[in-house]
């Protein structure tokens, strides 16, 4: 997992709530036994047309916002499947940050485990932003994990939230594997201890 | 005296492994279910670290997503899922784990398997690599979907991190009228609550509806939990739960079930503990429901109409149903009932279990799929097929003119091949209208199996009580 400290980048505005990890990648796109390569099928299914040419409409074929590591959707995202393909695929395409007023919890996990940082923000700054992203689309933001602070593309500053576990290993960009294989002597000692009937 | 506690904290607390001051818990999962789409990686993670899976005796596999339910042939869906569920073959023999294959007689959808097996018991934490986990909280478990970095996790050390949730009590009264069942309950729920009232939250259902729902209305509940935004849905154990458990393959049998049954009832909440927060529902004029939109929290009545655009103040709103009514092809203010369908769908983990399977033949019973609509009826496991077919069930869909597949989850995720065609309608008694969910283009009604089944016989949004009789 690549560390993740600071991010200056265009932002992508993708203005609708409740965007299901069905739509950031269909279940057809699901057969894959890795977990490189699916940023091609980011958002499939809005980003095509059905004869497989780019949707000119859609902001993610936009070419001013090439090389956007930044994300910014409606309320709720990340809502339905636990499917892991979300955070990968979105990460593939090259985003770093999806900025929401909120997450749905399994895919907030699975951001957390893999270097994508979810940031969490108020809903009048998240209208302010929307609103300067239509003003000024290509217009470079800010977001600073060790200060848990975005800045606007005005300058106006905004803070998030993120517990403390997962910034310092965001920061540093290490594994929780690795944090959980240390407890082997404690899981050793509560197994023993179980019930004999849920041992 | 101990503080008083919910079934989830009672359940947490005595799962904590470690807990260090401004870390999650290291919490000990009793039971970890795995298929073949969300595990492939997590099998690669161990590879690539050396590490065996550290519970085999825990952990349960199945293939259920990619599986043809034509038969049993993997010729029959395509390469890429066969490889996929060649490759979980693989993991399963080369880690040692248990696995339910497409010749087993006890396969199935994972969520239907484990209760039926009595793997799903009360007390137990437990997951799977997918959001419908929840349905195991029907019998006082701890239950949920987690990622593929988590199956990982568990897979190593049988252990995941986590921050403890909130909860929520969701009491539910009244008696359901006749042709009103668990799936318009939740459907209703999350009608009212919308898609995301419910997250950070592990739900408590309670109340007297759920009290007398048996233990498949229970997990129907449970089920769609996920579909609220709820980490998890609960129901404390009870009569009916242990009486359905009483002698299945892997549940406690002799002294042991007694030790564990005396267990099981110290689970439920006690009368003075509480909650972060409470939802009630009243369900005694409940109709049949069904969803016009493409999340399941938009769902009305079965008599209702859509909503129309204009009537709605807040603007994300409004933009969310416009665009949903135009991919639904809807128009703002018509009435559900009466709209055609092509295609009915009659199975998943919410609605393929032998009780669904018997409500959709009992309206289905001596009457004919209308012309030209596909109806599709895909029981939940394997050994739901033969129950199904032992009461003669099967020849009821084939005499009205459905196709009577194996088990899977076939249309629900549309990845075996079974699908809807671009523009199709479907009544689908399973827990997604997302766009697409049910094949590209494909524009879904969730429902319960009664609807679903009147929707068969008519060709449109029905209503199913004027079938029965
Ligand atoms: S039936 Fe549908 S919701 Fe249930 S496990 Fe299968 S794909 Fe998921």
């Amino acid at each position: 997992m690549n560390a993740f400290r600071s991010l200056t980048s265009k932002a992508i505005l993708l203005p609708v709530d409740n965007v299901d990890t069905d739509q950031i990648i269909p279940a057809r796109f699901l057969k894959t036994t890795h977990k490189e390569g699916l940023g091609k099928q980011l958002f499939a299914d809005w980003r095509y047309q059905p004869d497989g040419s780019p949707k000119p409409d859609f902001p993610l074929n936009d070419v001013r916002f090439e090389g956007a590591q930044i994300l910014v959707a409606g309320d709720n995202f990340g809502c339905g499947s636990s499917r892991e393909h979300a955070p990968w695929a979105l990460l593939d395409f090259g985003f770093r940050a999806v900025i929401s007023t909120r997450f749905a919890d399994i895919f907030r996990n699975n951001c957390l485990k893999n270097g994508l940082l979810p940031v969490e923000i108020d809903p009048q700054t998240h209208s302010e932003l929307m609103g300067e992203l239509r003003a000024a689309p290509d217009a470079p933001m800010t977001i600073d994990l060790e200060r848990q602070q975005i800045a606007l593309p005005n300058g106006k500053m905004a803070t998030f939230p993120i517990d403390t576990f997962s910034k310092n290993r965001l920061l540093k960009g290490m594994d929780e594997l690795d944090y959980l294989l240390s407890f082997e002597a404690q899981i050793a000692a509560h197994e023993a201890a179980r019930p004999v009937h849920d041992r | 005296m101990n503080r008083p506690q919910t079934l989830f904290e009672k359940i947490w607390q005595r799962h904590i492994v470690a807990q260090e001051a401004g870390f999650p818990t290291v919490l000990y999962i009793d039971l970890h279910l795995i298929h073949e789409v969300t595990s492939p990686q997590a099998f690669a993670g161990l590879r690539a670290r050396g590490l065996r899976v550290r519970r085999p005796d825990k952990t349960v596999a199945v293939a259920d997503h990619s599986t043809p339910t034509l038969d049993k042939d993997l010729r029959l869906v395509d390469d890429l899922a066969a490889q996929q569920i060649r490759q979980l073959e693989k993991n399963c023999q080369d880690f040692g784990v248990r696995l339910y294959n497409l010749d087993s007689q006890q396969r199935g959808i994972v969520h239907v398997i484990g209760p039926e097996l009595g793997l799903t018991q009360p007390g137990m934490t437990i997951v799977c690599g997918d959001s419908h986990t929840a349905t195991h909280g029907a019998f006082g478990a701890l239950a949920f979907g987690v990622g593929t970095s988590e199956v990982e996790h568990v897979l190593a050390t049988q252990c995941l991190l986590q921050h403890k949730p909130k909860t929520c009590e969701v009491r539910i009264e009244g008696q359901l009228a006749r042709g009103v069942t668990a799936k318009d309950v939740i459907l209703a729920l999350i009608a009212q609550i919308g898609v995301s009232g419910g997250t950070g939250y592990v739900f408590e259902y309670s109340g007297s509806t759920v009290r007398a729902l048996d233990m498949e209305g229970r997990m129907t509940l449970c089920n769609m939990s996920i579909e609220a935004g709820a980490r998890a849905g609960m129901i404390a154990p009870d009569d009916t739960t242990f009486e359905y458990l009483a002698g299945r393959l892997y549940a406690p049998q002799g002294e042991e079930w007694e030790r564990a049954l005396a267990d099981w009832r110290t689970l439920p909440s006690d009368e003075a503990a509480s909650y972060d927060q409470h939802v009630a529902l009243d369900v005694s004029h409940l109709e049949p429901m069904i969803t016009y939109g493409t999340n399941p929290g938009m769902g009305v009545p079965v008599t209702g109409s859509v909503p129309d655009p204009q009537q709605i103040t807040d603007p994300n709103a409004r933009a969310a149903l416009i665009k949903s009514l135009n991919y639904m092809g809807l128009q703002p203010g018509q009435p559900l009932l009466g709209q055609p369908i092509d295609v009915v769908f009659i199975g998943s983990c919410t609605n393929g279990r032998i009780s669904d399977l018997r409500a959709a033949a009992q309206a289905l019973k001596g009457r004919k799929v209308a012309p030209g609509v596909r109806v599709l009826v895909t029981p939940g496991s394997e050994s739901v097929r033969r129950q199904a077919e032992a009461e003669g069930l099967d020849r009821i869909f084939k005499e009205a003119g459905a196709e009577w597949r194996w088990s899977g989850c076939s249309m629900c995720i549309a990845m075996n091949g079974d699908q809807l065609q671009p523009g199709q309608y479907a009544v689908s008694t399973s827990n997604r209208n997302f766009e697409g969910r049910q094949g590209k283009g494909g524009r879904t009604f969730l429902a319960s199996p009664l609807t679903a089944a009147a929707a068969a016989v008519t060709g449109c949004i029905a209503d199913a009580r004027r079938l029965l009789v």
